[in-house]
């Protein structure tokens, strides 16, 4: 099992002032900035962010280590990089 | 020479208001026609027609304009790229259905396959009224299924595997009913609560979940000078077999009860509501194979 403390991460990006489908653009474009085996950690709100941008970022291909509650109403979610 | 409308209706040839002409339905089986078939159809609408198509509600296409005395010729044409007239009238009409799991992340079932085996099964089956199919893969419903005298939604049941599950929550959050609970690096699913629909399975990253597709039924919809939305009947349940063992079941209904110009929502009226679901709900207790709980 994962634990947050191991993963160290690289890049931030914060979709909380964006809705759908800019959320998951935001996400894409900081992914792309990143190299193969990077970590993105991707600050985002409750609700439709949270039930869809882990899904896309998925079928994406990126690898998906944890979605941490922040108990504020926001959630990070740790994502690896995947390449082509 | 007299025009025979009902066989014409029969083979798809919808009379136009002007005298001798009809716009021509052609056969689509789930809202797909192949490149090769679009050809044909924009040759026949230049040669014999206005040069334009019409798209219907119910993902068939029509090429208006057709003049009576072409119709042998043009189904000839048509033939040479694959395309055949639809049916309009009292019989089994278009299945229609999404692009389901062929190309679509939301989907559950293959919308497209089944469509085409409801089709060979069903299509211009002579009935009392009209009969419709919809297909559709998920419960973001696309195809809107309840509209339809048969409506197919596609569903899943999952079963979490723990060996693979990182805890990662995306589940927790994916769920719009709230049935998932993560505690102490365990899932755990209210059934109650769980609607069939997927999402945690497609949002999962690691892939720990085990997806079993099925379906969820609806009976007698409409949405025509009636409306009525479809009944779900029976509660999800897998097995193809099963599926058309109930919409067999359904149509042979429909050929015995129902009058001339019927919808499947009235010969059930008429035929008694809890009747008609107790015949359904017993098709459904005899093949759906219960889990040990």
């Amino acid at each position: 099992m994962a634990e947050v403390s191991d993963i160290k991460v690289d890049e931030t990006v914060d979709i909380t002032d964006v809705v759908c489908p800019v959320t998951f653009v935001k996400t894409k474009v900081a992914l792309e900035e990143l190299d193969d085996g990077q970590i993105l950690s991707v600050h985002m709100n409750d609700g439709e962010p949270v039930q869809n941008v882990p899904r896309s970022v998925k079928e994406e291909g990126h690898q998906i280590l944890k979605l941490i509650d922040n108990e504020d109403g926001t959630y990070d979610l740790i994502v690896k990089k995947v390449g082509d | 020479m007299a025009v025979d409308y009902a066989t014409l209706k029969k083979g798809g040839w919808m009379r136009q208001k002007q005298k001798n002409k009809f716009a021509l339905r052609v056969h689509v089986i789930g809202g797909t026609l192949t490149a090769e078939q679009l050809i044909g159809i924009q040759k026949v609408a230049d040669k014999y027609g206005h040069g334009y198509v019409h798209l219907t509600a119910r993902q068939s296409l029509e090429i208006p304009w057709m003049d009576a005395k072409d119709i042998e010729n043009i189904k000839k044409d048509l033939a040479e790229y694959g395309v055949t007239p639809s049916v309009c009238g009292p019989r089994v009409r278009t299945t229609t259905a999404c692009q389901g799991s062929a190309t679509c992340p939301s989907a559950c079932i293959d919308t497209q396959d089944l469509a085409k085996k409801i089709d060979k099964r069903y299509f211009a089956r002579e009935l009392p009224g009209k009969f419709k199919f919809g297909v559709t893969g998920c419960q973001n419903n696309c195809l809107k299924t309840e509209e339809n005298d048969i409506g197919i939604k596609g569903a899943e049941r999952v079963e979490w595997i723990p060996d693979k599950c990182i805890a990662c929550g995306v589940c927790v959050k994916a769920c719009r009913e709230n049935a998932i609970e993560l505690k102490d690096g365990k899932i755990s699913i209210d059934m109650d609560k769980c609607s069939y629909c997927g999402r945690c399975a497609k949002a999962c990253p690691v892939d720990a979940y085990e997806e079993h597709p099925g379906y969820i039924m609806s009976w007698g919809g409409l949405f025509g000078n009636h409306i009525h939305r479809g009944n779900n009947i029976v509660p999800f349940f897998e097995g193809e077999d099963t599926l058309f063992k109930l919409c067999d079941a359904t149509v042979d209904f429909f050929d015995k009860n129902a009058q001339p110009g019927d919808r499947l929502q009235f010969a059930i009226d008429r035929y008694g509501q809890d009747k008609f679901d107790d015949m359904i709900k017993k098709i459904y207790d005899e093949n759906v194979y219960k889990e040990d709980k």
